[in-house]
């Protein structure tokens, strides 16, 4: 029985492998897989997505802003409400009736920000309620397992929330697609505004978590920062929820560093901030320069969590709501409308990648998971916020500009924490697809 | 030999923290013979009696200027604190050390919960299986961390020490050693402060009539209930005492650790490691095991030592933790019949 | 023999446990809860409760670090399916060492110690597996992102049958798909359950049962009596610790990839609450806490407003919104509210766990006479 499924499946996949070489058109493809169906394709008039966000555990809050902006998105996908990013994504094939005639549903589910809750979450979703697509999600650690577990039921994973290079890299998937940056990009970015603020010659220390996502942000913005001249005085792992940092703090007194760069995310880089801050870290000098510190990733709505600690903090960020472009201003405007806040870039990414999906049912002109993908990769986009975007077909990495902000010294309210020091566009941020390793892996369907 | 020092300062520090959070969990062990799981929400608790504190100081008044929009488009609201336009300086003032302040607040309301938890939930569980009430304090804890949740969402919420104390601290200089040792003001305030803390916890069970009788509870509690003392009635008391204990300590942590629904959780399984390397029931012996863990764990964590044996800061409370059980049977200071059945 | 000691009343519980456990997809279909990943998971944590009840429920030792068999059978299970094969018959041989090695380790070392004193020991060892695993042993454990499969694994003894598919491999046996989410994993996940039962059973009814019952009741005395107790623990512990590596194994054949926090003490602090949710010291009581508890997790997370404005729709719309807007603390995100609450609740009315309830239940309705109330509160007998 499973010889008989291997030879069919090496069949599609030769179907699939000698149309992508043969740039086919698409109607050949579609109609090659014309018989096929895929996990869970809708038969009746709705179609079900599944928003897999962490609801209980300490990034509930970034959670519950996802969810707000997938709900938003099916809002505007079904034709409700202003039409938010829909209005100004060029090209698009969206027509804010639902996708392909059907009205989209939703199901959700809680990750507990742990990989099994997660799985278990997102396989409740493919074979209860039947959903087609999941995404969200806050680390990298469950990117990684529910796009594994996606790539094996055949479901499309749009990626919410997650910066290891990982995603993209080692262990990326035929099935998965990230539009959030990743850890190498933010180097790229931040290095030269690091240099240009702070100068050529200076010690950097970094605290980091000790585990893959620190250790790859660690290693890109060593790398970055070497380049231009610093040097590394120390690079000390810190325990996952360590809570109070202190004891990793002190020794960065005497060490001779002159910035700190904190390797941290969520309620770790709240903590360590706050306690580096309070060790009068940014009141020193050291050789003769004053030390400064350095949150390379930043998460805006933790960074509340972090108060007046994180003003005059670089960083950088995926996407801000205080950008100047249309589709900035018309996702804010219909978020804040809707509810009373403006987005984070947690929520900015969801939405994204929800109506990036849904135009790509609407191209491939079916919910077959190997068309939709198909017409994801490579698909080159303008109007979401981010300027001319390419999900490129190699990683299923989007390439776009990326933001270096900095905590914002006299914010006008709790949302306006940060101000953007620096949009670097995507040419700079482009990498060679091979650096990372890994493999895509089939794009075969899968019955579920 | 400054980094020495310094590591041994932070390692008091931690140790201040371990030893006051662990403090009222020994004392609930040692006199009510109760595993109590809620301690850690309790801790937090008093934490979040610190942030509503700041809250109601920093209640606005509220005025919509219609001239002004905010990105999405609507009108800009303007917002006026009320204590500082009713109490002028003091309402400043009072803003400012707002978190010394809830302590004072923190006391009564921690007494209260307290005594309303012993009084509705925990005395029908003395006699219960060790199991029972775990099983109980455990979802009582779930239930208050999902009731603050409702309420301040689990982002945690920053609380600034007072500006006077928000700086760094030559601690060098004070002992005379020149310009050495910088050291936050707020957690050299806070090792002082468990230092009094534990000192009049101690001092309550040791000098006073009332402690001795619920010492003489914890050694032997129907002889004290033939002598016609109502026991019972003084552990209520000491549960309430634990309970304001916890909360002051998560209070005044607030500055040093943002606080969150979560952080009792995230510091349950550490106060029972310290409680239970210092000795069932034994205060001493949890404020030894506080500081022993808070130094170890410091020293654990410099680079030196890491690069000799790599990893040793995560699993040095633990560790110590097995081997301090497997040479002393009872932990540090433990007494025999402790909770070992 | 081997049957020798087992009743015409156990014979029919297992026979009815194992129809129950077998129709679960029918059984299961107006909770909706019948669909195969969360089945598996009901049998796999009732595998885990049964074997922890084994320890906690007999002797009245409370270990806090159970999770870390779970998680040691888990690596090994998955090495097993990267190093040799993606059949799940060496993987969970290959666990079930495993497992019994470590819990070997830990348990002679923890035993020396007693009540709280031994909980605290194997929590420390659990944690220390579990920061060492997230952590400085990635290598091994591939930390944060878990341990998976690769097409690059050298899997010798598959690659000496032929050349790997396109795709990742998927576990099997025997040519029949595990870890594909549909129902041979659920089956066989059951059947595992059934065995794992039928032996607690065994164990339950046998003279090494009763003697660990008497550790747990008074151990001086079975001192007393010549007997040495540590042996019978340390057999014990052991075998939890292989019902746990094998509840690890099969979490990672029905789902290849495999995390850290699965051995974190909040975990193993779950499997405690499973057992004393159902009922410690019962046959029974320990599976079915874990399915409630799972149950909260997977399918009380799921719903929303708009779910319960479906439940409650026959209600005037006037009354609605407030029922709604009620029940929704306890739904959603507030399912660990009604985690909570529920502990609360089943520890403070019914000490015994739910097999209480179940035994209070059954009294009533057979109450015969004066008796009704014959059983005390809190005894921890096996429920039948």
């Amino acid at each position: 029985m499973s010889k008989f499924i291997m030879t069919r499946r090496g069949l599609i996949k030769a179907g699939a492998v000698s149309g992508v070489a043969l740039a086919a058109p698409m109607h050949f493809v579609r109609n090659a897989f014309a018989q096929d169906t895929s996990c869970n394709m809708p038969t009746g008039d709705t179609v079900t997505f599944g928003w897999n966000v962490p609801q209980t555990g300490p990034y509930a809050d970034e959670g519950a802003d996802e969810l707000r902006a997938f709900q938003l998105a099916v809002k505007h996908l079904n034709g409700e409400g202003d039409g938010g990013m829909i209005q100004t994504m060029k090209p698009t094939a969206l027509k804010g009736n639902g996708i392909l005639g059907k009205k989209v549903a939703y199901v959700t589910g809680d990750t507990q920000t742990k990989s099994d809750a997660a799985r278990d979450s997102a396989k409740r979703m493919v074979e209860k309620d039947g959903a087609i697509m999941i995404s969200g999600g806050s680390s990298s650690g469950v990117a990684v397992a529910v796009q594994s577990l996606c790539q094996d039921m055949g479901i499309v994973f749009m990626a919410g929330l997650t910066h290891s290079n990982d995603t993209t890299g080692k262990d990326k998937k035929r099935y998965g697609f990230r539009h959030f940056f990743n850890a190498y990009q933010s180097g790229i970015a931040l290095a030269p505004v690091l240099a240009d603020e702070y100068g050529k010659d200076r010690k950097a220390y970094h605290l980091t978590a000790d585990y893959t996502w620190g250790w790859t942000q660690e290693e890109s913005i060593k790398n970055a920062t070497e380049e231009l001249g610093w040097s590394t005085v120390a690079a000390v792992r810190t325990p996952l929820g360590a809570g109070d940092f202190s004891q990793y703090i002190t020794p960065v007194l005497n060490s001779g560093a002159d910035v700190l760069i904190l390797n941290h995310y969520g309620k770790d880089m709240v903590n360590s901030l706050t306690q580096a801050v309070q060790f009068g870290l940014r009141d020193k000098e050291v050789n003769g320069k004053k030390f400064e510190v350095v949150v390379p990733l930043f998460s805006e709505l933790m960074a509340q969590g972090a108060g007046d600690a994180v003003k005059g903090i670089l960083g950088t960020a995926n996407w801000d709501w205080k950008l100047e472009d249309e589709a900035t201003k018309a996702f804010t405007k219909s978020f804040g409308q809707e509810y009373g806040a403006p987005p984070s870039q947690a929520a900015h990414t969801c939405y994204v990648q929800a109506l990036l999906y849904a135009d790509a049912c609407e191209r491939a002109g079916t919910f077959f998971a190997p068309a939709v993908i198909e017409a994801l990769e490579g698909f080159e986009f303008d109007g979401m916020g981010n300027g001319k975007t390419l999900y490129r077909a190699e990683d299923h990495q989007c390439f776009k500009t990326a933001l270096v902000v900095r905590g914002k010294e006299n914010p006008k309210d709790k949302y306006d924490l940060m101000e953007i020091v620096r949009e670097v566009p995507r040419e700079e941020l482009t990498y060679d697809a091979s650096i990372f390793g890994g493999d895509l892996g089939p794009s075969d369907a899968k019955q579920c | 030999m400054d980094a020495i020092l310094l590591q041994i300062l932070n390692g008091l520090d931690k140790g201040g923290a371990y030893a006051l959070i662990a403090l009222g969990l020994t004392l609930v062990f040692g006199t009510l013979g109760v595993v109590n799981f809620a301690h850690g929400a309790l801790f937090m608790l008093g934490a979040f009696c610190a942030v509503t504190f700041n809250k109601v100081l920093s209640l606005e008044s509220v005025v919509v200027d219609p001239t002004q929009t905010t990105a999405w488009g609507s009108p800009l609201e303007v917002r006026t604190p009320y204590v500082e336009a009713w109490l002028g300086d003091f309402g400043v003032f009072l803003h400012n050390y707002s978190v010394p302040a809830s302590v004072i607040i923190a006391i009564p309301i921690m007494l209260a919960i307290g005594i309303a938890i012993e009084r509705g939930l925990i005395q029908y569980f003395y006699k219960r299986p060790h199991a029972d009430q775990i099983l109980v304090t455990f979802g009582l804890a779930i239930v208050i961390q999902e009731v603050i949740k409702k309420f301040y969402g689990a982002n945690p919420i920053p609380q600034a020490a007072p500006a006077d104390f928000s700086g760094t601290a030559y601690v060098g200089t004070l002992l005379g050693m020149g310009d050495a040792l910088p050291y936050p003001w707020w957690r050299l305030i806070y090792l002082l402060f468990s230092f009094v803390v534990i000192g009049g916890v101690m001092a309550f069970l040791q000098f006073t009539t009332y402690g001795m009788v619920v010492r003489a509870g914890m050694r032997d509690r129907e002889t004290v209930g033939m002598l016609g003392i109502d026991i019972e009635r003084r552990f209520t008391v000491v549960f309430g005492l634990a309970a304001v204990v916890a909360g002051i300590a998560g209070a005044m942590y607030t500055p040093i650790l943002p606080p969150d629904y979560h952080m009792g959780m995230d510091f349950l399984v550490l106060s029972f490691v310290v409680v239970v390397v210092g000795g069932m029931g034994s205060l001493t012996g949890a404020v030894v095991a506080g500081f022993l863990l808070g130094i170890l764990q410091s020293f654990a964590s410099m680079n030196e030592i890491k690069s000799i044996l790599p990893g040793i800061d995560q699993i040095i409370i633990y560790l110590v933790a097995v081997v301090v059980l497997l040479t002393m049977p009872r932990g540090l200071m433990g007494r025999k019949g402790v909770m070992e059945d | 023999m081997m049957f020798a000691n087992l009743s015409r009343n156990d014979w029919l519980l297992l026979v009815g446990f194992s129809v129950v456990v077998l129709a679960g997809p029918i059984i299961l279909q107006p909770l909706g809860a019948a669909y195969p990943a969360l089945m598996q998971k009901f049998c796999i944590y009732g595998i885990f409760a049964l074997g922890f009840n084994i320890l906690f429920g007999l002797t009245g030792y409370l270990s806090f670090g159970h999770a870390a068999f779970l998680g040691v059978g888990s690596y090994a299970a998955m090495w097993s399916f990267k190093l040799f094969t993606m059949n799940v018959i060496p993987a969970i041989l290959f666990a079930m060492v495993f497992a019994c090695l470590f819990a070997l380790i830990i348990g002679y070392v923890s035993l020396r110690r007693s009540g709280i004193y031994f909980s605290i020991l194997t929590l420390a060892f659990a944690q220390m597996s579990y920061n060492l695993a997230y952590s400085v042993l990635t290598p091994l454990t591939n930390g944060e992102t878990g341990l998976q499969l690769s097409r690059q694994d050298p899997r010798v003894i598959d690659a000496m049958f032929g050349s790997p598919g396109p795709g990742l491999p998927r576990a099997s046996l025997f040519g029949v798909d595990i870890s594909g989410g549909g129902y041979p994993g659920f089956y066989l996940c059951a059947v595992a359950l059934i065995v794992c039962f039928f032996f607690a059973m065994r164990i339950f009814r046998s003279p090494f049962g009763m003697m660990l019952r008497g550790i747990k009741s008074n151990q001086n005395r079975m001192r007393y009596t010549g007997f040495n107790t540590r042996p019978y623990l340390l057999s014990a512990f052991v075998i939890s610790g292989l019902y746990a590596g094998l509840a690890g194994a099969l979490m990672a054949a029905t789902d290849p990839l495999v995390g850290a926090e699965r051995m974190q003490w909040t975990a193993s602090g779950e499997v405690v609450l499973m057992t004393i949710l159902g009922g410690a010291g019962t046959l029974v009581g320990p599976i079915l806490g874990a399915g409630v508890i799972k149950y909260f997790e997977n399918i009380f997370s799921s719903f929303s407003d708009r779910t319960l404005h479906g439940f409650f729709s026959f209600l005037p719309e006037s009354l609605q919104d407030p029922v709604v807007s009620f029940f929704s603390l306890f739904v959603g995100d507030g399912w660990n509210l009604t985690l909570g609450v529920v502990f609360m609740l089943i520890v403070i009315f019914l000490p015994g766990g739910i097999m209480e309830g179940l035994r209070r239940a059954w009294n009533l309705v057979n109450r015969k006479g004066d008796g009704g109330d014959a059983v005390p509160v809190g005894q921890t007998q096996p429920a039948e």
